[in-house]
């Protein structure tokens, strides 16, 4: 790469977004354990997720920190272990991130599309 | 008299084991053996070595499987009838148990080595403070005598050929925490780049392998530390 400090940048990317997950996982663990322990059925589920905001706002950023971490471990196990080479290592793991951003999203969509503005 | 069956590699990248027999004998290195076969079996096997006595760090082999300085493994305490003795990995072999250990001494140029000072004679020595931080961090690491054996034990060494390794790292780690230096920033930046700290694993084989218990993912872990600090703006270097 053209900057030394690409790799560095992007293993303090990775490190940070690990940071701001932690917490959004517990949340996402204890959202999940809440909805399938108090018997609720789908549909009552779904018509509390559609209407509401702060659910939106929670799981976008999860899904975009998500799209932004995952690819950045797979890119390094591409390289260490399957010995991609680095440009096709970087190009899976775009491709990897737009996938995750995209299904994601969608299902970010699906559970809370009525809350969107 | 009992006998030991060692296995030795011959010949250079390509090649393959040959298998000796040599008397046990009640105290009995690993580098004794080798030298034994040398001397009674195959006067053309190459192997290094200097001190006998773990100073010089120019033994170090493959000793079923890991690295090791020879002279400093008794055979006894491998508990096996069998021993395989292998050159160093993640080293190119020229002949027999004898590596070319240049790419490994240019990575530690690589990771910016060189001790620089902007002092001459004229000046009063710098009053180094002992007990500071960070004149212990450098203390912590500053005993290497490059030996390759951390290098050898190291998987992202054998997975990534950019990848500086352990002990160079070791050794900018040690310089980036000595306050003579005059080039820190330089050696600070190697460490970070991309074949430098951010790396490595931090699975510790290096530190499990080091002949004299030093700990480079030790050293490693602080270099991230403050190649992180550097990139969020509040570095200390
Ligand atoms: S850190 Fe230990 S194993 Fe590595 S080169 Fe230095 S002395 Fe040898
Ligand atoms: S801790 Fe780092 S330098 Fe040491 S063996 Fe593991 S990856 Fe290599
Ligand atoms: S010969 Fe010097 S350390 Fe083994």
């Amino acid at each position: 790469m053209s900057n030394p400090m690409f790799e560095m940048r992007l293993y303090l990317l990775q490190r940070l977004t690990a940071i701001l997950m932690l917490p959004m996982v517990i949340g996402h663990l204890a959202t999940i354990l809440y909805a399938t322990r108090s018997e609720l059925t789908a549909a009552s589920i779904l018509e509390r997720t559609q209407s509401s905001p702060w659910l939106v706002v929670f799981y976008t950023a999860f899904v975009v920190l998500v799209s932004i971490h995952a690819p950045l471990g797979l890119r390094k196990i591409m390289g260490e272990w399957l010995r991609f080479s680095p440009k096709l290592a970087n190009r899976i793991s775009v491709l990897l991130c737009l996938g995750f951003l995209g299904l994601g999203l969608r299902g970010v969509w699906a559970l809370t599309g009525a809350a969107m503005p | 008299m009992p006998h030991l069956t060692v296995r030795i590699w011959r010949g250079a990248d390509e090649g393959e084991y040959q298998s000796f027999s040599v008397p046990m004998r009640e105290n009995q290195t690993v580098l004794d053996v080798v030298s034994e076969v040398q001397r009674s079996q195959d006067q053309s096997l190459s192997y290094r070595f200097a001190c006998r006595v773990g100073v010089c760090g120019s033994c170090a082999m493959m000793v079923n499987g890991k690295p090791r300085w020879t002279c400093r493994t008794h055979i006894r305490s491998l508990k096996s009838g069998v021993v395989t003795i292998a050159p160093l990995r993640n080293m190119p072999r020229i002949k027999d148990l004898v590596t070319d250990m240049s790419g490994f001494i240019d990575k530690w140029g690589k990771a910016g080595n060189v001790f620089e000072s902007e002092r001459d004679r004229r000046d009063a020595p710098v009053a180094v403070d002992p007990s500071s931080p960070r004149r212990k961090a450098a203390d912590a690491a500053i005993e290497c005598i490059n030996c390759g054996v951390c290098h050898a034990a190291c998987d992202v060494v054998s997975w990534n050929d950019s990848y500086l390794g352990p002990a160079a790292l070791n050794r900018a780690w040690s310089l980036v925490n000595d306050e003579r230096h005059s080039r820190k920033k330089e050696t600070m930046a190697a460490a970070m780049g991309d074949g430098g700290c951010g790396n490595c694993h931090s699975q510790g084989n290096c530190m499990a392998a080091c002949p004299i218990g030093l700990s480079p993912t030790r050293s490693i872990a602080g270099l991230k530390k403050m190649s992180l600090m550097s990139l969020l703006g509040g570095s200390d270097v």
